[in-house]
């Protein structure tokens, strides 16, 4: 059922417009007959989600900028207006706002299943790498859009953040002046961030493009790890793989919903919905949640400068893993040691996302420490070293052989990876 | 593998270890408010246009005298959703405030009475201003304070709030504060001049004279006129100021709901039918 059919026009028209853009022959390839494995489990439908989201923020950002003013003066308030005064405007900046906080679960999850698959392996090097620059993207767009509503959180984040820089020797001021258009976050700098947060997400959907061409030169990983090989291994993108995403989408636009709609301003700071004020400094600036875990890095290294390096070091690392990891096993369902030590990982981030909420003392910042030696003794050591001596288990002849043994409904209702394998 | 159980025991020792301390260290620094019945919480609570008028109340005859709401407008206290006034009530009570307007054809800046489109007028025409009258003090403007206020609930409550939808932390927080005054401060505790004792305010040093007694407002609804009673009620009005649309967006929510929870369903049957042959054949 997954051979390639060639796209044949029906229609006069489309036989026109087929031999002068071969645009429906695109689609037809890439979201139709596109084999897609067949023993994918839901993980594997947050690549869809995150679409949706961009998509989301995308449409939703565009109508806020209609209403908003990027002004110190009037930033504030033009955000409470979008919520008093414009016809669902409420709706449009929780869907907004809390967007960002989803499309961060979805990025989070869509990493985690890559990393636990082994989906960066050769020969999805440049697909994986692709993936970091947008995480990082996303990681630049969301901040400058925290600093938009113009509250004590946004100023003082921006402040905190911008002055990063300053740790570099020699360039580093002149960089933060020049990031600030001046000699403190202030208008310029209200301005700029307002300017690029509308142009990065266009960005970020150019090089959305290219993570999914990238995607269909290679195919798509899977819970095995092992490649398809016969027509038997794989399913066609419609309607197998697009009902799947479209039920999973619905699923998650649940969980959305409910903070949208009930919980708007959990995942937010109280103190931003102060106005900004240069003179006042909150006792605990605290990031978004979805940058907690590199906030907790920065803060457990005791040098400025050694702390921002870490923090971009904790990012950039991922960039590298196709060659850190030296297995040639993919799937972690394989691999019982690297299983083990990579959700141990996984909790480790979760635990410095904790401890990066909470005020830098006693306790917490040897933890912190203990948790960030961990977060890159694996990425550095454990990872290169573990494909050397790891003993991993045999893995299936094909992916049909797997569902088989496995004596699971393909794809229907395989476990999430966390307890497949006890 | 035991090594491994080894590490993730001692992580997970170190981070508890490490949390419960701090935990305690926190709960010496601040009382947590007392958690009260609010008609808009959960996810069909709204808000209670009674409570919502003699909050109003409070606000007009006590809170306005030193905090502003400019956001509000007169507009808004006929809005659905809000305290229920019909527009010939919200109009009257704009008429009795003075607006500063202008320039006018002379270049001056003139008085006039309030219309539905107007602001609430600050009691003050600037920060400064307010800060001579009141010995230094700077009342927050009241527009979104209820939800600028907040309760650090720590691990593992934040989670909890996120199943139990409590979101209603500010108002607690409000109310709690004004119940919060003690005549004496313990024993030990020196305040500084112009400070009063508040149990619940962080430091506990509030520069707020306590604003309301027992009997200070009249309820002409039997509703008892006590501070607690007060307090909810200001809480419910403030709450309302800051978030106007809360009873849009929880009915857009139901119904939102009930449309995603029917689709999910329907899309999970149709997954299942498209997916029956690859199930069942090999």
């Amino acid at each position: 059922m997954s051979e390639h059919s060639a796209y044949r026009p029906q229609s006069a028209f489309m036989q026109w417009l087929e031999r002068r853009l071969p645009i429906a022959g695109l689609v037809h390839s890439s979201f139709i007959v596109y084999p897609t494995p067949r023993n994918l489990n839901y993980w594997w439908t947050f690549g869809g989600i995150l679409s949706f989201m961009l998509g989301v923020q995308i449409i939703t950002g565009i109508v806020l900028a209609m209403h908003y003013t990027p002004h110190v003066d009037y930033a504030f308030n033009s955000v409470e207006s979008i919520m008093r005064d414009v016809n669902y405007g409420w709706l449009l900046r929780y869907l907004h706002a809390n967007g960002a906080s989803f499309f961060f679960i979805a990025v989070y999850a869509h990493i985690i299943r890559g990393m636990y698959y082994g989906s960066y392996k050769e020969p999805r090097e440049v697909l994986w790498i692709l993936g970091v620059i947008l995480f990082l993207l996303m990681i630049v767009t969301g901040f400058m859009g925290y600093v938009l509503p113009w509250g004590q959180m946004s100023f003082w984040a921006a402040t905190v953040i911008t002055n990063l820089f300053s740790a570099f020797p020699v360039v580093g001021d002149p960089v933060v002046t020049w990031l600030w258009g001046g000699y403190a976050v202030g208008n310029p700098t209200l301005n700029r961030f307002y300017s690029l947060h509308y142009l990065l997400p266009f960005i970020i959907a150019g090089v959305v493009v290219l993570h999914i061409w990238a995607l269909h030169m290679v195919g798509q990983n899977n819970p095995t790890g092992v490649e398809p090989k016969t027509p038997k291994d794989t399913v066609a993108f419609t309607p197998y793989a697009t009902v799947k995403d479209a039920f999973f989408i619905a699923v998650f636009c649940l969980f959305y919903a409910w903070f949208v709609f009930y919980i708007p301003n959990y995942l937010g700071h109280s103190d931003n919905y102060i106005m900004a004020n240069p003179g006042q400094t909150p006792t605990h600036i605290v990031p978004e949640w979805y940058y907690l875990p590199f906030y907790a890095i920065l803060r457990a290294i005791p040098s400025k400068l050694l702390g921002v390096c870490a923090l971009l070091a904790s990012i950039l690392l991922l960039a590298f893993l196709p060659w850190l990891d030296t297995s040639r096993v993919r799937s972690a369902n394989y691999r019982p040691l690297f299983r083990q030590f990579l959700i141990v990982w996984f909790l480790v981030v979760i635990g410095l996302g904790y401890l990066g909420s909470q005020p830098p003392e006693g306790g917490y910042v040897i933890a912190a420490r203990v948790l960030t030696a961990y977060y890159f003794i694996f990425l550095l050591i454990i990872l290169p070293l573990l494909g050397l001596f790891e003993k991993t288990k045999p893995l299936p002849n094909s992916i049909s052989e797997a569902v088989l043994r496995e004596g699971l409904p393909a794809g229907a209702s395989a476990p999430p990876p966390g307890g497949a394998r006890g | 593998m035991n090594h491994t159980r080894g590490i993730v025991l001692a992580f997970g020792l170190a981070v508890s270890l490490s949390a419960l301390g701090a935990r305690a260290a926190l709960a010496q620094e601040q009382e947590i408010p007392p958690k009260q019945h609010w008609s808009f919480a959960g996810p069909f609570g709204l808000y209670d246009p009674a409570q919502l008028q003699r909050g109003f109340k409070i606000y007009k005859e006590v809170c306005s005298n030193c905090h502003s709401i400019k956001l509000l407008a007169f507009r808004n206290l006929a809005d659905p959703g809000g305290p229920g006034f019909t527009e010939a009530q919200a109009a009257a009570i704009a008429a009795g405030y003075q607006i500063t307007d202008g320039p006018n054809d002379q270049g001056e800046m003139f008085q006039r009475s309030g219309k539905l489109a107007d602001h609430f007028p600050p009691p003050f025409p600037n920060d400064q201003a307010a800060r001579a009258a009141l010995g230094g003090k700077l009342p927050p403007d009241m527009s979104v304070l209820a939800k600028a206020r907040s309760v650090e609930r720590g691990f593992p409550w934040f989670i909890f709030d996120a199943f139990t939808q409590y979101q209603e932390d500010g108002p607690d927080y409000i109310h709690a504060i004004l119940n919060g005054y003690e005549d004496h401060p313990p024993a030990g505790v020196t305040l500084p001049p112009g400070a009063e004792y508040n149990k619940y305010f962080p430091g506990h040093a509030i520069g707020m004279p306590k604003p309301l007694n027992d009997g200070q407002v009249q309820y002409t609804d039997g509703t008892p006129m006590t501070v607690d009673q007060y307090g909810r009620d200001v809480a419910a009005f403030l709450m309302w100021v800051a978030e106007p649309t809360l009873d849009a967006r929880k009915r857009l929510g139901f119904q939102v709901f009930v449309f995603l929870i029917v689709l999910s369903g329907l899309l999970y049957f149709t997954k299942r039918m498209v997916w029956y042959e690859v199930k069942h054949q090999s």
